[in-house]
């Protein structure tokens, strides 16, 4: 059983809302009295999916499950999908537009950086349906 | 070097976490590009930045940041001020633009942690 779930929307129209949800989930992780490496790894990861969530899909859903031994983190977004999801994976590759990037992201290294702090990583997309981003962090004994 | 001398170093306004003034702090990072923070910064405790919204007060707490350093005069907004207060960082602003403030910082001693 996991030891607790979380759930949350992504509202698509506001940039400066991004974060939020990211920001609970590391206030939880933290009360939870997960170690700090571990709080990091998952809330920059998390951070960096729920920014794209906004910039590229229009929004959608997070949903966290937590346990003593791993935090697992599923984003769903309804978003235009990701045509090329290797070209997507590469540092530095990035379709943002210039006020995105204006506002300190957009540098192509979102997808990279959630790939480095995860020890697992799962993109499902379709084209003109959405994303589903899957997501595992799992805790040193 | 504490965030009080930074301040003092750098002739800057503090905005908020006045009551945090004598932590601590070791290294530092300058950047406008927060997924650069976030994929190569670690451990590091003050952030300068040119760039003025809430995702560089974000950026912050998911880093576990303690001080954030407006440079060229950059003033947050009350809504920006008001989340880094909730999570307890520290707003500067200094009128010194980003090169002369990381230098500054850098010849009394703070680095850039490891790479
Ligand atoms: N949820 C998403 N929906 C649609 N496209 C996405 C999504 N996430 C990422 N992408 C695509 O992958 C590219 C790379 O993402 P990322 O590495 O986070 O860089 P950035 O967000 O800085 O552009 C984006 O520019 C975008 O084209
Ligand atoms: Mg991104």
């Amino acid at each position: 059983m996991s030891l607790i779930t979380l759930h949350y929307d992504v509202p698509g129209d506001d940039f400066t809302r991004a974060g939020e949800a990211s920001g609970n989930v590391k206030t939880h992780l933290k009360k939870l009295g997960f170690n700090p490496t571990v709080v990091r790894n998952v809330v920059i990861a998390l951070y960096e999916a729920e920014i794209n969530m906004v910039i590229h899909a229009g929004g959608g859903e997070i949903d966290v499950e937590i346990d003593p031994d791993q935090i697992r983190m599923v984003l769903t977004d309804h978003g235009p999908g990701i045509p090329d999801v290797e070209l997507a994976m590469q540092e530095g590759y990035s379709t943002a537009p210039d006020n995105v990037r204006a506002l300190g992201f957009g540098a192509g290294m979102g997808l990279p950086n959630i790939k480095k702090y995860t020890d697992d990583m799962q993109i499902e997309t379709e084209i003109g349906v959405g994303t589903t981003m899957r997501l595992r962090v799992d805790v040193p004994a | 070097m504490t965030v009080r001398e930074i301040q003092e170093i750098l002739s800057a306004q503090v905005i908020c976490g006045e009551e945090f003034l004598d932590r601590e702090v070791f290294s530092a990072c300058g950047s406008d590009m927060m997924s650069d923070v976030l994929a190569y910064v670690k451990e590091q405790a003050v952030l300068l930045s040119g760039l003025v919204n809430p995702q560089v007060v974000r950026t912050a707490e998911m880093m576990d940041m303690q001080c954030i350093v407006f440079v060229r005069g950059k003033y947050p907004d009350d809504s920006i001020i008001g989340l880094a207060r909730d999570r307890d960082i520290v707003l500067l602003s200094t009128q010194y633009p980003m090169f002369a403030s990381c230098g500054m910082l850098y010849e009394k001693g703070l680095r850039g942690g490891a790479i």
